[in-house]
């Protein structure tokens, strides 16, 4: 029979029953690997629901570093019979399936072409553990245990993980040193140990972390100097603002008085929640909220409110699966058109589109430096993936020096040497004009803020011409947030392709492993990862220059496609769709086949000597 | 078209004692229909901020939609207005509110802004106890909207077209005692009287203070039928006393007798006194207040005053247990844990 085999190259699926405390164990197991310097990506795919259900965690090992999914899995670790069939199916040919022995296997389940791991995890734990939430916990520490004989992960690695994890409670090491050790003895006296997939140390991690984007985001946030939190709870956005919580109550707390530096509202729904951050960032504090793509329906009515009066809100849109509640468990980059034109009228908003856990943090404070410049939403298009499961990322950074770029806001003296004040004016001639915050000065500077027409001095006015000036002011605005929005990253080996690919967030980790496949296939394609919207204009330059360019999205429509046929007026026809929208993270040899099936059968074969692009 | 007013002011006019004239706290002209209960409601607010001498400045106005959400621009000139989106206020304020506790806030909505499309956030800025004045001008019809019932509009009262509303309505002043609201008083915009105390009381509350003013639409809801018509509130208006606002440190001047009358020591000292036309009548005590409330609605009494006020009120700032200093003026080295912080959160994710 054939078998895999690899060194630190595979996927690792654990099929659980969604709240048997199985995560815990599973992520010990992607740390361990993390640690031993061998990069790795987890990722929870579990279903909307708190218990019972079918729930796996996958884990993808690439020594070189790729972190997007693979299909594909080495080997699997089924403790739930009410999935097995999927699951077995799911193991490539020649891969493992370990699984709890307690029971005979029934033989539906025996399937030729892949190994069996029997270890009768349960029967171990009713020997040693006495109470029966335990039994059902240790369980997973018995397959750690075991697959650390089986891939030859080093012991001490997880057994370290195990006492920081347990630091506060210590009489729960021993236990689990013992569990672990139940899996591994059983596995080394039953099996070839290892296995022929297995792993060895590296030194690839160098300084990264491992972390999920709305840590990362929340941390963000706080260091960007946000004060108001206004939320209302929806998969996949609460761990943003649970994470500014968590850190913030540490690092925000006056040393003195105890009182805080920052307030947080669990508001009654979305719209409550950014009238909040409205409220708040109009009166001059830094404020954010945190949703998914029902809530940023919910905020579109609102959201036209700070176009048109001129607010500064950061939005963190944390997509799923749509439309409707959709799939709300699984992930999408499907709210790119209702975000960025949310509202009736003439309405758009800026995005921005982070890759990686440290783009989610440099990007969330630049999301309030942009609101603050442009006065006006910025919303931060996150997804699933990229929110809730750990990546590997750089570390993240903060400069000292920085000083928070406020905007155009007028102080008392300013307002004392101006002679009329007129908050739409546009002095500066960029579409951006002076506000003043409530409470500056006693006579001048006041002005009324309101989502109907008005004139420069903020005095309403139904005029067709006097609105026609502010909205082209508008326009304007936007043109200016063309180049103060994040320029894109352009990947080009040698010359140029007559073929292109643009893609962003999320997308970005299979995109860059499938520009690696396509050159091992003798492609070599030149690629633009796109960080914001409004496009910057090299955005529009790479569209020109190029005869094709093939845009990689998440979602059916090909919403982004549409936004650069729409905002750039290029020709629909350059522009090839690949697409992937069954709620899992696109893969690169989805992207890869795609492009292949296209690309005319001149394109030019290149000598491959590849070395991976980094994000 | 927007009212200018001239800017001349006549120099003999009295000011306050923060030198300001009674002309510094109006606004631009009204634009609403000649009569409007709404306006009249604009100059007690006027009368209550020139009175109690805040400086304009201080002041932040905020509403919904509909005609009494236009009525900001009629008043305080020289505050900060913000006309939101139809039935949202109440989450505009409670950012402002969290951004700066320093200012006063003073939110204006209509019956259709409040206890239809924005009952639930009246209902919530209500819960968290957010220190504001929440006006609604009560008409118990859509103005903007040419006249259609809203919520509070009475079960079987009538329109100007001739139809009855089938409806219950909904009592925005029950509501409140029973959402637990901390001030809680109703008024009639014909009775300045009463409502300039109201007004300032409120303002010095700290907590929600709701004023249910009851507010005539002249053009859509002014008809025979009309439980909100000038001529029906005044036959049927029963006031549970007349109170007198006396701010912090003022010299308490106003006589009244042993044992109709009661007073209300504020969180800042100041004072409200009640003298009481209503037997038994206890400000503090919400039972009491529902109770007659309920008394009242059975006997097709519009009972107005300072129903109940809780003393002890706690704000949503202190609730919170925010620095004193405002949100909005904290800068990088109050709110950035710097780089240091940032090591030592990346080690905890090696
Ligand atoms: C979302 C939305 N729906 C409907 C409207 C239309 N609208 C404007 S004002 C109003 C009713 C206002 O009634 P009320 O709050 O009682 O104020 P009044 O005009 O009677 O003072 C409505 C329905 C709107 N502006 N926005
Ligand atoms: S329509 Fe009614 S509520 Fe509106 S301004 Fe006229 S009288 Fe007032």
């Amino acid at each position: 029979m054939m078998t895999v085999s690899a060194v630190n190259d595979m996927v690792i699926r654990f099929a659980n029953v969604n709240g048997t405390g199985s995560a815990s164990a599973n992520e010990m197991f992607a740390k361990a690997i993390f640690r031993m310097g061998i990069p790795v990506s987890p990722k929870n795919i579990f279903p909307s629901n708190i218990q019972g259900l079918p729930t796996w965690y996958e884990v993808r090992v690439s020594e070189q570093g790729y972190l997007g999914r693979r299909d594909g899995v080495d080997l699997l670790v089924g403790v739930n019979p009410q999935s097995y069939a999927k699951d077995i199916a799911s193991i490539k040919e020649g891969g493992y399936f370990v699984y709890d022995s307690t029971k005979k296997l029934h033989p539906d389940y025996v399937r030729k072409g892949i190994q069996y791991v029997g270890i009768p995890m349960m029967q171990m734990c009713m020997e040693n553990y006495d109470n029966p939430r335990h039994q059902q916990l240790f369980k997973n520490i018995v397959y750690v245990g075991a697959l650390v004989a089986l891939l030859d992960i080093e012991i001490e690695v997880i057994q370290d993980i195990i006492r920081a994890q347990f630091s506060k409670k210590e009489k729960l090491i021993p236990p689990n040193f013992k569990a672990l050790d139940l899996g591994y003895q059983y596995a080394r006296s039953h099996f070839d140990c290892p296995l022929h997939i297995r792993l060895e140390r590296r030194d690839n991690v160098g300084d990264q972390i491992m972390i999920d984007g709305n840590t990362a985001t929340g941390l963000g946030a706080i260091y960007a100097g946000a004060t108001v939190a206004a939320w209302y709870p929806i998969t996949p956005s609460t761990s943003v603002v649970k994470a500014f919580e968590t850190y913030v109550k540490k690092l925000r707390v006056d040393p003195e008085t105890g009182k805080k530096k920052y307030a947080i509202v669990q508001a009654e729904d979305e719209l409550a929640a950014i009238g909040m951050v409205i409220g708040a960032t109009w009166n001059g504090a830094r404020a954010f909220t945190a949703t998914s793509g029902p809530g940023v329906s919910l905020m579109s009515e609102f959201l036209g409110l700070a176009y048109f009066a001129e607010i500064p809100v950061v939005l963190v849109n944390v997509q799923r699966g749509g439309p409707s509640t959709g799939m709300p468990t699984r992930t999408q980059q499907s709210d790119l058109l209702s975000s960025a034109y949310a509202s009736h009228g003439d309405t758009k908003h800026v995005l921005l589109f982070p890759s990686t856990p440290a783009e989610c943090f440099d990007m969330s404070v630049k999301a309030f430096d942009l609101a603050d410049r442009l006065q006006t939403p910025v919303i931060m298009m996150s997804d699933l993936d990229l929110g809730m499961n750990s990546h590997m990322s750089p570390p993240l950074k903060w400069d000292d020096e920085r000083k928070y770029d406020l905007g155009k806001v007028l102080n008392a003296e300013e307002l004392e040497k101006i002679e009329k004040y007129g908050r739409y004016l546009d002095v500066d001639g960029d579409g951006i004009c002076y506000r003043t915050i409530p409470g500056t000065h006693p006579t001048k500077g006041s002005f009324f803020t309101r989502g109907t027409s008005r004139d420069e001095y903020a005095r309403y006015s139904e005029d067709g011409d006097v609105y026609q000036r502010i909205v082209d002011r508008l326009s304007k605005k936007w043109e200016t947030a063309k180049s103060a929005v994040p320029v894109p990253e352009v990947y080009q080996e040698g010359s140029r392709s007559t073929q292109g690919i643009i893609f962003f967030g999320t997308s970005s980790y299979a995109a860059l492993e499938a520009l690696d496949l396509l050159k091992q296939q003798g492609i070599m394609l030149d690629a633009m990862r796109i960080k914001a919207f409004p496009f910057n204009s090299t955005v529009e330059d790479f569209i020109e220059v190029h005869e094709e360019v093939f845009v990689i999205e998440q979602n059916r429509d090909k919403q982004f496609r549409s936004l650069l046929v729409n905002e750039l007026e290029v020709s629909p026809k350059k522009l090839s769709p690949i697409l992937n929208y069954d709620g899992t993270p696109i893969t690169a040899d989805t992207i890869m086949q795609q492009i292949m099936h296209h690309l005319p059968a001149s394109v030019s074969v290149v000598s491959s000597n590849h070395k991976s692009k980094t994000l | 078209m927007t009212f200018v007013k001239p800017a001349f002011r006549h120099p003999g006019l009295p000011k306050n004692k923060i030198g300001f004239r009674k002309a510094d706290y109006e606004g631009a002209i009204s634009t609403l229909c000649a009569g409007c209960g709404h306006d009249s409601i604009s100059g007690a607010i006027i009368q209550a901020c020139y009175e109690m001498a805040i400086e304009p400045h201080k002041i932040a106005k905020l509403s919904g939609i509909g005609c009494s959400s236009k009525t900001p621009t009629y008043f305080l000139g020289n505050s900060h207005g913000f006309n939101s989106v139809h039935g949202r206020m109440p989450s505009i304020a409670t950012g402002a509110n969290l951004a700066n506790r320093d200012l006063i806030y003073l939110g204006v909505s209509g019956d259709g802004d409040t206890a239809s499309i924005g009952l639930g956030q009246f209902c919530h800025v209500l819960r968290r106890n957010l220190n504001m004045v929440y006006i609604v001008m009560n008409n118990g019809c859509y103005g903007l909207t040419k006249g259609q019932d809203s919520a509070t509009a009475d079960f079987g009262s009538m329109s100007k077209e001739g139809s009855v509303n089938p409806f219950q309505p909904i009592d925005l002043v029950g509501l409140s005692l029973e959402l637990g609201a901390s001030f809680v008083a109703r008024s009639f915009s014909g009775d300045k009287t009463q409502l300039v105390p109201l007004i300032k009381a409120a303002m010095s509350h700290p907590g929600f203070a709701l004023l249910d003013i009851l507010s005539p639409c002249v053009t859509f809801n002014n008809n025979t039928g009309s439980t909100k018509s000038y001529d029906y509130v005044r036959d049927h208006i029963e006031a549970t006393s007349v109170l007198d606002f006396v701010p912090e440190k003022e010299e308490i001047t106003v006589d009244y007798e042993e044992g109709t009358s009661s007073s209300v020591v504020m969180h800042d000292g100041s004072l409200i006194q009640l003298s009481k036309l209503s037997p038994h009548w206890n400000p503090t005590n919400r039972d009491s207040a529902v109770n007659r409330l309920q008394e009242a609605k059975a006997k097709g009494e519009i009972l107005t005053g300072l129903l109940y006020i809780d003393p002890k009120s706690v704000e949503l700032h202190q609730i919170l247990d925010t620095v004193e200093k405002p949100l909005n003026t904290l800068r990088e080295k109050d709110l950035n844990p710097g780089t240091s912080a940032l090591e030592k959160i990346n080690a905890s994710f090696r």
